[in-house]
């Protein structure tokens, strides 16, 4: 019953199913895994004191026999601005220290029906504005591949966790590359599926014009499987896709032949060894019979400004909820005049979100509405167009996930321009709502690095199809190897 | 010396037709709860909501789009008002707003009200705060505020006219005939409190533009308006110049005055909403709705009169109260004598329901229904009881909710038995139907026309049977 918390979601739900060995013994060794090494981490901020009652109800069920859920077993971690009801979500925000929802996301009451167990909530930055998971009110996590080195981010908490496996899965956010980031930092296997195909009811949020919830995973087929338990319409939340629930498979056998278009001005942005690890990687892909040609996308230097714009205009209105009346922390409004009170509670937000609702509420200002926010949108509209059109003759856009390596925690905290250019690879699925993935590429020395592939609106199945090729011929299996 | 007068509103209509709020499940009717009980995650602005559309409120709005003319957009959409104000669960407002093409339910309507009309400027749909308890009663007197969250996200619909009225009296008979259609639409009570509030913008001689808010109810803009035109008139008489300003009605003291608090220009950040899809509006969608739609006022009153043969002044008094033609209906179903219960309800029913007194009681405080006044008029038609005693049933029934056929014996008595003040009337209806006397020796069938001329003369209070043997007496004298 050795490290049974290095199996894949796959492996644990067949083998809890055969009898191999209980949930609750699973996730009893998760529990003491996280207790051992999650100090060094920091990829939780709570752990769900329920989950070994849990798990030991779903092995009653196998037991009597009783027909048990997909997910049996699988421990999934949640990025911490997923809601689950009477689970505290805290945002990573002082504000939202002691909330506690009245309701499960319906991702969540979906992998509950599926009987997942949610073993904790993971770190992340302030209401998910950074790509490092160093700007939380918890401090930063710490990157399972060298301590001293960031995550990536925001969903920090939940590609650590999976890389050091502390869960077996995780759920992560993707405003503008949020899971795909820190996936490409951790090496392992992030997902931000095509706009509206999850449900972002409980979902906390920032942009909602541009965030997705997706699984990260150590495996492509582990997050084929979450994608099976939490993809599909949701009348709670209208932008949802009109369609039955999405039933994706496994396999890796593709009906058409598919042409990979590598984006040169990505790749030239990149890191060298970034790049030239990337162009080996096409090299793999040519000698397994792939045919592959370098693509342009000339919006591409607009893009950045366009994503940020737009994400901090929704999220300056997003954010303007916290005033502690309705929920939040203890501070009595007594005695305050409403708008003092306002500014009190509201001046705990952190440096990082106090400035993206003051530049957000900027560019919405009616005197510079067209100058920005109106000129973001077009810019979208524009790249949108764009990539529409290469994927008229282009199956999957193939990119390095992040321009740059893993940086030491700290590094360059005061230049943020600096920090906002690292996104330039991820945002461009976010404005257009298309399917990307972080798979792992290879390392430099210690340090990860991950390709990212995209594919057009609804194309996700075609997406993990070929994911699943592409795991396999860059075939990286190396595991962090602390502890 | 009287200036020109320049009057535009801004109505909120609550559209209490809706079982549930705007963006949530919650219900549409707040008002017996108590506090803060009808709320919900979503209607509280708890983090991870998502506004849900109700469909419903969408058919409503565009049916007051539509009976208001209003051209309506193929795309519409909603809009995000930022602003921070305690009653505002989420600290924006999810609104209507016309940007790039994605516009409110309605714009450019007109509605006529007898001879003349009013330019509608557009019509949105929106969901309603919650409201502020002011413990010592007004924000002044008080050291603390409650917030009641039960109505927010109750969906209103905003009605927003041009400045076309020259006077209080015309923006009083526009929203009389605004109340009507609302009504018929049956997409508002407005009786309810609160269901509909009504803003007013009033500029004199092109002159500086006044808001007056936090007029209670259509009744109070007549007055609201009155005062103001009076200050505006008085201040400009002498000189002094009329800014620009918000001010606030005080119902007590009857006055307008000004805002406690500057009420600076917000800069209100609009925004489409990203979780609510842009909403298609399709022509055979809008048929539907057309189709389906409830009768309107002015179809009605064009009814009552080929239908009932009703005057179209009495058709336009019954059919300004929605309840009072649904009444006038429902006896002409059971009774079928139109004109007679048309009477009966404009010339004395009307004045019990007090739309001249107070606007609260409505018809349905009164003990009285349909029944009662279709039996009535038929016990006139029948001539059972005269209309003199027809009136004094109807004071009691009132009261009282008894069956006019009930109380026929007990009004008995005010019939005329005075067998010499029946003998003059027969006196005097022998002297003007002559040739009738002559005939009634050959033809019996002309005493009964003689007792009805007797009947007639004494307005029904005759007793047709002392009546009849009188003129039987003198026939046989004759
Ligand atoms: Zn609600």
């Amino acid at each position: 019953m050795n490290e049974l918390w290095s199996l894949s979601a796959q492996q644990v739900s067949s083998r809890v199913r055969n009898g191999d060995f209980t949930i609750e013994d699973y996730v009893f060794q998760l529990l003491e895994r996280i207790n051992a090494i999650d100090d060094k981490i920091k990829a939780f901020i709570t752990v769900n004191d329920d989950a070994l009652e849990t798990a030991r109800k779903i092995d009653t069920k196998i037991k009597r026999q009783e027909t048990i859920g997909p997910l049996a077993g699988v421990a999934v971690g949640v990025k911490d601005n997923i809601c689950t009801k009477n689970i505290r979500t805290t945002c990573a925000s002082k504000l939202l220290h002691e909330y506690k929802p009245p309701f499960d996301a319906t991702v969540i009451s979906r992998l509950k029906e599926r009987d997942a167990i949610i073993i904790g909530k993971l770190n992340l930055d302030e209401f998910a504005m950074g790509s490092t998971t160093e700007f939380g009110s918890f401090g930063p996590t710490h990157n399972p591949w060298d301590p001293n080195y960031v995550v990536g981010g925001s969903s920090g908490g939940s590609a650590a966790s999976v890389a050091a496996s502390e869960c077996t899965v995780s759920l992560g956010s993707d405003t503008g590359g949020s899971i795909r980031c820190p996936a490409s930092f951790c090496s392992v296997v992030g997902f931000k599926p095509t706009y509206g195909s999850v449900s972002r009811y409980g979902l906390i949020s920032y942009s909602n014009s541009l965030e997705q919830i997706g699984p990260i995973a150590r495996t492509v087929s582990d997050i084929v499987m979450m994608m099976n338990a939490i993809s599909g319409h949701d009348e709670n939340d209208n932008t949802t896709h009109f369609q039955k629930m999405y039933e994706f498979s496994d396999a890796s056998d593709l009906k058409k032949p598919v042409r990979f278009g590598l984006v040169k001005e990505l790749i030239e942005g990149s890191d060298p060894v970034i790049s030239r690890l990337v162009y080996s990687s096409m090299d793999l892909l040519s000698s397994a019979g792939f045919k592959w040609e370098e693509i342009s996308l000339n919006s591409i230097d607009y893009s950045l400004a366009s994503y940020y714009t737009i994400a901090m205009a929704e999220a300056s209105s997003n954010l303007a909820r916290y005033d502690n009346l309705r929920y939040g922390f203890d501070c009595q409004p007594e005695g305050y005049e409403w708008n003092s009170y306002f500014s009190t509670i509201r001046n705990n937000f952190g440096d990082e979100v106090k400035k993206r609702i003051m530049i957000g509420s900027h560019v919405l200002l009616s005197g510079y509405y067209s100058k920005y926010y109106l000129k973001a949108q077009k810019i979208r509209s524009i790249l949108r167009q764009e990539v529409k059109k290469l994927f008229k003759y282009i199956d999957i856009l193939i990119s390095p996930t992040m321009p740059v390596l893993p940086f030491r925690l700290g590094e360059g905290i005061d230049n943020p321009m600096k920090r906002y250019l690292i996104d330039a690879n991820t945002v461009i699925a976010n404005l257009i709502g298309i399917p990307a993935i972080s798979i792992p590429t290879g390392f430099n020395d210690k340090l990860p690095i991950g390709v990212q592939l995209m594919a057009d609106e609804m194309q996700d199945q075609l997406l993990l199809s070929v994911s699943k090729i592409y795991e396999r011929i860059a075939g990286v299996r190396r595991k962090p190897d602390f502890i | 010396m009287t200036g020109i007068v320049r009057i535009g509103v801004e109505i909120h209509c609550q559209l209490t037709g809706l079982n549930s709020k705007l963006f949530c499940k919650c219900r549409g009717d707040y008002r017996n709860d108590l506090p803060n009980r009808n709320v919900c995650p979503i209607c509280t602005g708890q983090p991870g909501t998502m506004p849900l559309l109700n469909n419903k409120a969408i058919d409503y709005s565009c049916m007051i789009a539509l009976a208001l003319g209003c051209t309506i957009p193929s795309e519409m959409g909603f809009y995000r008002k930022n602003y921070f104000y305690p009653d505002l669960p989420k600290n924006y407002q999810i609104t209507q707003y016309d940007s790039g093409g994605i516009g409110s339910v309605g714009s450019n309507g007109k509605l006529e009200f007898g001879k003349e009309y009013a330019r509608i400027r557009r019509i949105q749909l929106e969901e309603d705060p919650g409201r502020l308890i002011y413990e010592g009663g007004d924000m002044d007197t008080s050291f603390y505020t409650l917030v009641d969250y039960n109505r927010a996200g109750t969906a209103l619909v905003e009605i927003v006219t041009e400045p076309d009225f020259k006077d209080a009296a015309t923006v009083r008979a526009f929203l009389n005939k605004l109340t009507s259609i609302l009504e018929h639409l049956g997409v508002c009570n407005t009786k309810l409190e609160g269901s509909v509030r009504c803003d007013a913008n009033i500029s004199i001689d092109n002159g500086k533009r006044v808001e007056i808010k936090n007029v209670g109810s259509f009744r109070e803009v007549e007055k609201a308006l009155n005062f103001e035109i009076i200050r505006q008139e008085s201040l400009s008489s002498r000189n002094i110049e009329i800014k620009s300003e918000t001010r606030h009605w005080d119902n007590e003291r009857k006055v307008t005055k000004q805002s406690r608090a500057k009420e600076e220009e917000q800069d209100y950040k609009y925004f489409l909403e990203p979780d609510i899809p842009i909403v298609l509006l399709d022509k055979s969608y809008l048929n539907s709705i057309q189709q389906t739609m409830p009768e309107l006022p002015d179809k009605r009153r064009t009814r009552f009169v080929e239908e009932y043969h009703l005057s179209d002044h009495v058709s336009q008094v019954l059919i300004n109260n929605k309840e009072m033609a649904d009444f006038f209906e429902s006896a002409v179903r059971i009774y079928s004598s139109p004109k007679e219960i048309a009477n009966w309800l404009v010339s004395d029913l009307m004045s019990y329901i007090g739309v001249s007194k107070t606007d609260e009681t409505s018809l349905t405080d009164l003990k009285i229904g349909p029944r009662h006044i279709a039996e009535l008029a038929k016990l006139v038609d029948e001539n059972s009881i005269s209309r003199h005693t027809a009136k004094s049933m109807l004071n009691r029934i009132l009261r009282t909710g008894e069956m006019p056929s009930q109380l026929v014996g007990q009004f008995d008595s005010s019939k005329i038995i005075d067998e010499k003040i029946l003998t003059k009337a027969i006196e005097d209806t022998f002297d003007s139907e002559r040739a009738a006397v002559i005939d009634a020796s050959s033809n019996p069938s002309v005493i009964n026309f003689l007792l009805g001329k007797v009947l007639k003369l004494t307005k029904g209070r005759a007793d047709p049977q002392i009546a009849l043997s009188l003129i039987m007496d003198k026939l046989n004298k004759n």
